[in-house]
């Protein structure tokens, strides 16, 4: 319980900012209102058009199914292939284990962008061998988001297994246990809520991954942030404001749930 | 099996499937890009040597450290403004704080572009309240320029910047700054001499964070910017998909990681990773 607080002065400052970080969530609210077909405040009267072009416009519903489908299948590859490697560390703590992990860590911290001229190269690579997964293919895209949100997976598996405590799976191997039967029977079910995080995250890094998609899509795959990045480059159209308005009240309400569990976890 | 898989075997056949896929799937391709930079058009270190006499490369890249500095220097200085109050508020501003921390953080880099589009733009909300009440007749450029990648990016990356930030002052000891108020020092004086000197290791760290995300951000300069103030990782698009000369491309892409990984480098000499999270 800390007893220092801040002064007053601190308080506005961080008003002024946590407004400044607020007001473009804000913003789009009234955008989406309008009854122009461009971007623009709505003057007097509202309209919810831009919401119903959402529904009526089928590229829209087209491109999030595509996202979920790709979301979901790079989500399980990125999370069984992190809980074997966290897995390999935790119980076996190899040489030269720092030099392995960082090696996974690479594509979290290399700049974005290399990244994606990296997996333009790869799939344009496998392009030439096969049309049905490479360049503008989900499959490719797919493979190139599990490629990018491992590194995530990995971090948030191998630190809820710092977590644990290494007697329980001493004993299970003092008691006779296999590898596999230490691996799903005692040490799996201790950080489910680990696992399960990790496959939401990387669920959710996919579905709005946009810097690399826009390198391995031209006309096929395009996943959600894909239309909305060609609704943003041309003519701003209006019924982004309401797809964001939609997105940000999913995250408020998403965030208010897991908060609750959170809290529940803790409290328990 | 029991006792005859030995625990060198198990960790290679647990470990081998990631390591695997990555050195296929990144590391291959990676070495490839690397090659790009010195075969395309023609072999030779010629794409290396346009870099360094190219005008629109160098001015590029002269506005991306700019920026970059920018943005570093206001996204720390607010991050660590909202964070104090996360940290060391009560417990209804700490809920308030961390609302509006977490909440633009998890929203995607492209809604939060749009919103600052639909706020900075001619017929945005800024202008439109500004001219109905008569205090501007013709819209200001706020937006399709420097103005508005800086304000972008800094809205972008102030949640990253908080999270060093937050897990310096949680480290640190109460006691000393109580014990600074209970000596005579000042609220003022003991804020910037006991409290922003504690949390150094902080700063620094989410200062580095900052900047290193800055030098190879595409989306947010790329939308508000509108193609008027390129940075380095939109000049990367451009090269390889519009004009095209993909060894240039390349070229560009490994100087970045060089760049970037020598600011790592530099960086876990003072700061220990653990500090970062």
């Amino acid at each position: 319980m800390p007893t220092y607080r801040p002064g007053p002065v601190s308080l506005v400052i961080a008003a002024l900012v946590a407004l400044f970080l607020l007001m473009p969530l804000l913003a789009v609210i009234p955008v989406s209102l309008t009854p122009s077909r461009m971007l623009a405040m709505p003057t007097g009267e509202l309209s919810l058009r831009h919401y119903r072009s959402l529904i009526e416009d089928p590229r829209w519903l087209q491109s999030i199914l595509l996202s979920i489908r790709i979301g979901i299948v790079s989500s399980a590859i990125s999370t069984v292939l992190a809980l074997c490697f966290s897995l390999g560390v935790w119980m076996f703590q190899p040489r030269f284990t720092a030099t392995l992990v960082g090696f996974v860590l690479l594509p979290m911290v290399v700049p974005p962008v290399v990244s994606a001229v990296t997996l333009y190269f790869l799939l344009t690579s496998i392009s030439g061998v096969s049309s049905f997964f490479g360049y503008d293919t989900w499959l490719g895209v797919a493979m190139a988001h599990s490629v990018m949100t491992v590194p995530f997976a990995t971090v948030l598996i191998l630190v809820s297994l710092s977590q644990l405590d290494r007697r329980i799976d001493l004993a299970a191997r003092g008691l006779g246990a296999s590898v596999w039967e230490r691996a799903t029977r005692v040490i799996m079910p201790n950080i489910k809520f680990g696992i399960i995080t990790a496959a939401l995250l990387s669920f959710v890094l996919s579905w709005e991954e946009i810097g690399v998609t826009l390198f391995i899509t031209s006309v096929n795959a395009i996943t959600l942030p894909r239309l909305m990045w060609m609704g943003l480059r041309d003519n701003i159209d209006p019924a982004i404001a309401a797809l964001s308005v939609i997105l940000i009240i999913v995250t408020v309400l998403v965030l208010a749930v897991r908060s609750f569990f959170v809290k529940l976890r803790a409290g328990r | 099996m029991r006792g005859i898989l030995s625990d060198r075997m198990g960790a290679a056949l647990l470990m081998a499937p990631l390591l695997l896929f990555l050195g296929l799937a990144y590391a291959w391709p990676f070495l490839g890009v690397v090659k790009w930079s010195f075969t395309l058009p023609t072999p030779g270190l010629g794409q290396y040597g346009a870099l360094l006499t190219d005008d629109l490369v160098q001015s590029v890249f002269i506005r991306t450290l700019r920026i970059a500095a920018i943005v570093t220097v206001v996204s720390v200085a607010a991050a660590y403004a909202i964070t104090v109050v996360w940290v060391r508020g009560s417990p209804a501003q700490r809920l308030i704080a961390e609302f509006c921390i977490l909440v633009p953080f998890w929203i995607s880099v492209l809604t939060r572009a749009f919103g600052w589009v639909a706020l900075l733009s001619n017929r945005g909300l800024i202008n439109t309240w500004l001219q109905s009440i008569g205090f501007i007749s013709e819209p200001l450029a706020l937006v399709r320029n420097e103005f508005g990648v800086i304000v972008g990016m800094t809205h972008f990356l102030i949640p990253f910047a908080v999270f060093p930030l937050a897990s310096a002052m949680r480290s640190l000891d109460d006691r000393v700054l109580l014990a600074a108020r209970g000596l005579g020092s000042s609220r003022m004086r003991t804020f910037w001499t006991v409290f922003v000197p504690m949390t150094r290791s902080g700063i620094i760290g989410s200062a580095m964070i900052v900047f290193v995300f800055s030098l190879g951000f595409f989306v947010t300069p790329a939308i508000l910017g509108g193609g008027r103030s390129v940075m380095i990782a939109e000049l990367i698009y451009l090269r390889i998909f519009q004009s095209p000369d993909w060894g240039l491309g390349a070229a560009i892409s490994v100087v970045l990681v060089l760049f970037v990984g020598a600011l790592m480098a530099l960086l876990f000499r003072y700061v220990r990773p653990k500090q970062l999270i």
